[in-house]
This record gives structure tokens, C-alpha cells and sequence, in this order.
């Protein structure tokens, strides 16, 4: 076995740490982008990320006079960690520029809004809605 | 050489049994000489399904009939919407009922279902008669009033190794409170 170090041997492993480490901010925009072409192919946009910003926050009934939104659990700003609002279990940022990993996995994404646009609007979010949160989101 | 060998051997089986006294540590369980309560949650689909808001409760703290319950009415779960596709909730649902206490051998799940009447189907784990019964005793200023906690439903504030299956009141550390002394 060759004992001796090969500089130039360490060179295509450094470079493909670092795509790795790169990756993920890419993938993001990826996955992001296949969403919003998804949802324009399906006669939404264009999408706006403060229109986004005034979803975010705005306020929806609930049942015994209260409200829910988005800010419920997750807070108003995206870079600081929520909480659920029931068990009190801590949610981890959800922006990407904190969590490099969010927004990289469509089957993730598709399942939050299914189940969270339904306990908070009481409905499903439309294409227009979740291209604008989508928009705003992946760009803090 | 033989002869250093022979050393190194000595040194290690003397070391050796001082690595197993017990030593005090936050939990109290210091080294665990007995297996867990319960059988912790394993399965690792369930494990990232249903322990996104709280704990993935170890399965054997309820009935099969329960989890099924449960699978059941996941779009209003407990007031929260934890819609599943499908596939993934019919390989969780599977893997809940093999191991729902019913199913499961140890003391702790027999212990849980002592006194549930067969055609009783709690939803929750703290309306089994055996959780109720263990935990009487504690004040609502730890649970509700405590903000680290909030709930009985958050094992896991108190009972700090509650996801490896440890539930003996020894383990038991209380938010603001500390250790639970009967």
C-alpha cells in the first residue's frame, strides 16, 4: 500500500466537497423553480414574494372566536426558530439562508402545505397562493 | 513481547470493572443495568412521520386497536391536521399495530393495560387508567403551568431518556422542579 500522500489526488475530493456544501442553496432554487413552473403550467403567477409576506401573516378564523396564521407557529420572522403551538416543540427556522436544507424536497414541501394551509386556511392553499409563500419563504 | 502483552491484558482487566460502576449523571440512571420500559420507537418511517411535533411515542403505550383509532382520524389529530400519503400511512399503521402494547411483551405495556375495559379505545396515551394512575400525583403548576413542559403528552420534558423507552420515575427530571422525590 502506497504510504505517501498525492496532493493532486485530493484535488477532485475537495471539489466535490465543496459542490456538496454549494448544493444544497442550489437545490433549493431547483426544487423551488419546478414548483413555480408546476403551478404556472397550471394558470397561476406571476408570483410575488410580498404578496407572500402579507400571507404570511394574515390572520384566519378558528374555531371559539380565535385566529390562526402562519406566524401561529412558525413566528414572524423566518430566520428564528417556532413552535408548535399545541405540544410546544420547537420548529427549526425555516429559512434557507439558516436551514440550508429547506425547500429541497418537493415531497416535503407538498405535505406541509396539504396539511398546514388546511388547519390554517381551512382549505388547500391555491397554486397562486403557495407559488407567493414559496416565493417569499425561500428567499429569506 | 509476550511479556508486555501479558501486561496490557492485566492493566485492561483491571481497568474494566471501574468502567462499570455506576456514576451519577443527569438522568440518574447512571450505567443501565436493566433494557428500557418499553420498546423504544423503531421503525424509522414512523420515526420521521410522527416525531415531527412531538415525540414518536414508542408504540407499545397503546393498544393496536388505538393506533388504528388514530391512523384513522390523522386530518383532525388532536385539533392539528397530520395528513399522510397513503403508502406511508398504511406501512406506519402496519408497523403500530404489531407493536401496540396488546402485542408487545413488556411490563411497562402490561402495566398500561391493566384495568382498560377490551371494548375501551383511548386516543390518548394519557387516558390509559395505568398512565392516569402514575401520574396523580404531580400538580398542574409542573405540567400545564410549566412552560417547558405544558402537556403530559411531552413525556419527554420530564422523562429525559423517554425516546430510548426509560420511563421509571428515576429518570424523571422536572423543568424548574427537578428529580421527583416520593
Amino acid at each position: 500500500m502506497n504510504r505517501r500522500g498525492n496532493n493532486s489526488r485530493c484535488i477532485p475530493l475537495l471539489a466535490l466537497i465543496a459542490g456538496l456544501t454549494v448544493m444544497p442553496s442550489w437545490a433549493a432554487g431547483t426544487v423551488v423553480n419546478e414548483l413555480l413552473t408546476v403551478y404556472t403550467a397550471q394558470g397561476a403567477g406571476p408570483f410575488s414574494a410580498s404578496t407572500g409576506a402579507a400571507l404570511w401573516t394574515r390572520q384566519y378564523s378558528s374555531t371559539g372566536g380565535k385566529t390562526r396564521a402562519c406566524t401561529t407557529c412558525h413566528g414572524t420572522d423566518l430566520r428564528k426558530s417556532g413552535r408548535h403551538v399545541q405540544t410546544g416543540k420547537v420548529i427549526e427556522p425555516l429559512a434557507p439562508s439558516v436551514v440550508a436544507t429547506r425547500f429541497t424536497d418537493r415531497a416535503e414541501i407538498d405535505k406541509w402545505f396539504l396539511r398546514n394551509c388546511r388547519w390554517t386556511l381551512g382549505r388547500e392553499c391555491t397554486d397562486q397562493e403557495k407559488g407567493d409563500l414559496l416565493t417569499f419563504m425561500a428567499a429569506q | 513481547m509476550k511479556q508486555v502483552s501479558w501486561v496490557v491484558l492485566a492493566g485492561v482487566l483491571m481497568v474494566l470493572p471501574l468502567a462499570l460502576l455506576v456514576e451519577a449523571d443527569e438522568d440518574g440512571y447512571g450505567k443501565r443495568k436493566r433494557g428500557p420500559d418499553v420498546a423504544p420507537a423503531a421503525d424509522e418511517g414512523y420515526r420521521a412521520a410522527c416525531g415531527e411535533c412531538h415525540m414518536a411515542y414508542p408504540p407499545g403505550l397503546l393498544p393496536a386497536r388505538s393506533w388504528s383509532a388514530v391512523m384513522d382520524g390523522l386530518a383532525d389529530h388532536f385539533g392539528d391536521n397530520a395528513e399522510l400519503p397513503d403508502e406511508q400511512a398504511t406501512a406506519i399503521g402496519a408497523y403500530l399495530q404489531a407493536h401496540g402494547a396488546d402485542k408487545a411483551p413488556s411490563k411497562a405495556s402490561r402495566e398500561l393495560l391493566s384495568r382498560l375495559l377490551t371494548d375501551a379505545t383511548p386516543l390518548r396515551i394519557t387516558e390509559l387508567p395505568g398512565f392516569r394512575r402514575e401520574h396523580r400525583e404531580i400538580s398542574a403548576r409542573l405540567i400545564e403551568g410549566n412552560d417547558a413542559v405544558r402537556s403530559l403528552s411531552q413525556c419527554q420534558a420530564c422523562h429525559r431518556q423517554a425516546d430510548a423507552g426509560y420511563y421509571d420515575e428515576h429518570g424523571v427530571n422536572i423543568p424548574g422542579a427537578g428529580r421527583w422525590e416520593d
